[in-house]
């Protein structure tokens, strides 16, 4: 393992000052307006807060792991993600087969395709060969009913849950010159990013949050909430430029192109939830829902940010 | 004497890291989570009320799942009743069933006259363990919600009047590990349990069973796609 580079550390320990900071403003909301736990926002952030915490501390240490512990970490993640988006489709005992092959074959061999870095195979295993595959394992059970919105959906649980989140782990195989050893900064800048994005929409759109901008889809999000997250997340992702490749202006165009697909993730997601009458993916994190809705976000920027990187910066 | 203890020992052992294990694993797998309507956790913290928890029958993991949804000192107290035929004997299954879930076995085939389930199960309850009870009799294969309930549950509650019977929902496992597969696919599942119910003064069994059954269905979240 390589000594860790300091702007890693810098970022992690940028991190846990936010946290700090943000823990501490927890704590005085609730000792001034929630000191019994009357106030369920109140309780839902503080709640969020500490999971917060959790999630820094397991990303920090995998980072610290190098790329074993960014692969493993993520790796879990897929799987966790992928129990949620199964557990809602229509998947029968039918099913069971391709169920086995999606969680114990395909899940794997994605990863073990990153570990070995065969970006051919890497990109096209899900999309192609097992886009094909798997409707024929499920097909030789012979149940017709609802074929095709079970492989459909199966499908789709295996490019957003596998395909698209296995690319954040990719980002350690892009060969950038001038920036060697130093990949996993890409990985803390699009999370970072991501996060604070949705972090941000969140304050905004609590403090002057008027106009609904998709009622149907996800109530709580605002016009104010959008505009105002994403332009300062827009900024932060501009003044993180030294932990890039990019110049100040290119780590703020990133930014904007990773904050609106994170946003965008986030409906599309939130259509998915209200069609199948859900509230959250899961419960696994307290305060936050499921696996899903923390990773929505990173799910749908991370292939974009990967592709935009290795078009303009990477030697292939 | 000493030689024997130590084996003893060891086997208690490995049952407690055995057990944490299966339960570990089941999380794993189903990351389950205990819903309460209408049944207060905390109500008996310690669990000196014995209770009858009862449950919809698919699958052989189901009294791990009920088991590990419950909270850590009811759990202790908690043996689930099992067919003598499947989980008895020696071997691993033998192992698991008594050493690790401590199972309350009884003979389903009633082979010999004289070991009666309900006193067995009634004399579990008066010692304090609270029992985890499958009233279908045997695993519901079917597309059927429930099979119908075999007349063990009402001898109980007849017997035991004061004790809390307890539904619990499955919810998702005969996805997880449907019919005649081995392998076990994770899905996220929900144990629910409602509110406890008794046998009222001088309700006839089929009325009691049929009840029962209805509180048990109840706890559906989305009958109508068995989710």
């Amino acid at each position: 393992m390589i000594a860790p580079h300091s702007d890693l550390l810098a970022v992690i320990a940028g991190i846990g000052a936010v946290l700090l900071l943000a823990s501490a403003i927890g704590w005085v909301l609730q000792r001034r307006l929630s000191p019994n736990g009357e106030n369920a926002a109140i309780e839902n952030l503080n709640a969020r807060i500490r999971a917060w915490w959790i999630m820094v501390i397991a990303m920090s240490l995998a980072f610290l792991g190098g790329r074993t512990g960014v692969l493993l970490l993520f790796a879990f993640c897929s799987f966790a993600a992928l129990r949620e988006f199964m557990t809602l489709t229509n998947a029968t005992r039918a099913d069971h087969w391709t169920l086995v092959g999606a969680f114990f074959v395909v899940l794997p061999v994605q990863y073990y395709l990153i570990w070995i870095g065969w970006y051919g195979l890497f990109s096209i295993f899900i999309p192609v060969w097992v886009f094909l595959l798997l409707p024929i394992v499920s097909a030789m059970r012979g149940e017709t009913r609802n074929y095709l919105v079970r492989v459909a959906e199966m499908q789709w649980a295996l490019m957003i849950c596998v395909f698209c989140a296995s690319h954040v782990p990719a980002l350690l195989n892009l060969n950038i010159p001038g920036f060697e050893g130093r990949n996993v900064l890409l990985i803390a800048f699009l999370v970072v990013v991501v996060q604070l994005s949705d972090v941000l929409q969140y304050v905004w759109g609590k403090l002057i949050g008027r106009h609904r901008i998709a009622p149907k889809l996800s109530p709580s999000k605002t016009v104010e909430g959008f505009v105002g997250g994403s332009l300062s997340a827009t900024l932060i992702a501009a003044g993180l430029w030294w932990m890039t490749p990019f110049s100040p202006l290119e780590a703020g165009l990133m930014g904007l192109v990773i904050t609106m697909m994170g946003f965008f993730g986030g409906l599309v997601m939130s259509a998915i939830k209200r069609d199948r009458g859900v509230k959250d993916w899961g419960h696994s994190i307290a305060g936050h829902g499921g696996f899903i809705d923390r990773l929505d976000s990173v799910v749908f920027s991370a292939p974009i940010f990967f592709h935009l990187t290795r078009y303009f910066w990477s030697m292939g | 004497m000493t030689r024997g203890r130590g084996i003893g020992a060891l086997r208690r052992g490995a049952a407690r890291l055995t057990g944490r294990a299966i339960s570990l694993f089941a999380r794993l797998v189903t990351a389950v989570q205990a819903v309460w309507q209408g049944l207060d956790p905390d109500a008996d913290p310690a669990g000196r009320r014995p209770r009858v928890y009862f449950a919809n029958h698919a699958s052989h993991g189901d009294f791990i799942l009920v088991s590990s949804a419950l909270p850590p000192r009811l759990r202790d107290r908690t043996r689930p009743v099992a067919g003598a035929d499947y989980w008895g004997g020696g071997g691993l299954r033998g192992f698991i069933g008594g050493d690790v879930f401590n199972a309350l076995l009884i003979d389903r085939q009633r082979s010999d006259p004289g070991s009666d389930p309900v006193a067995l199960m009634a004399g579990a309850l008066d010692q304090g363990a609270s029992l985890i009870l499958f009233p279908e009799g045997t695993r519901n294969l079917t597309d059927e919600a429930l099979l119908p309930f075999r007349s063990g549950l009402y001898h109980l509650a007849a017997a035991r009047p004061e004790v809390d019977l307890v539904p619990v929902w499955i919810e998702n496992l005969n996805r997880v590990l449907p019919k005649g597969s081995f392998i076990p696919v994770p899905l996220m599942c929900r144990t629910i349990f409602g509110a406890p119910l008794h046998l009222a003064q001088g309700e006839a069994k089929d009325a009691f069973l049929a009840r029962a059954q209805g509180a048990l269905l109840a706890l559906r979240p989305n009958p109508e796609n068995g989710r």
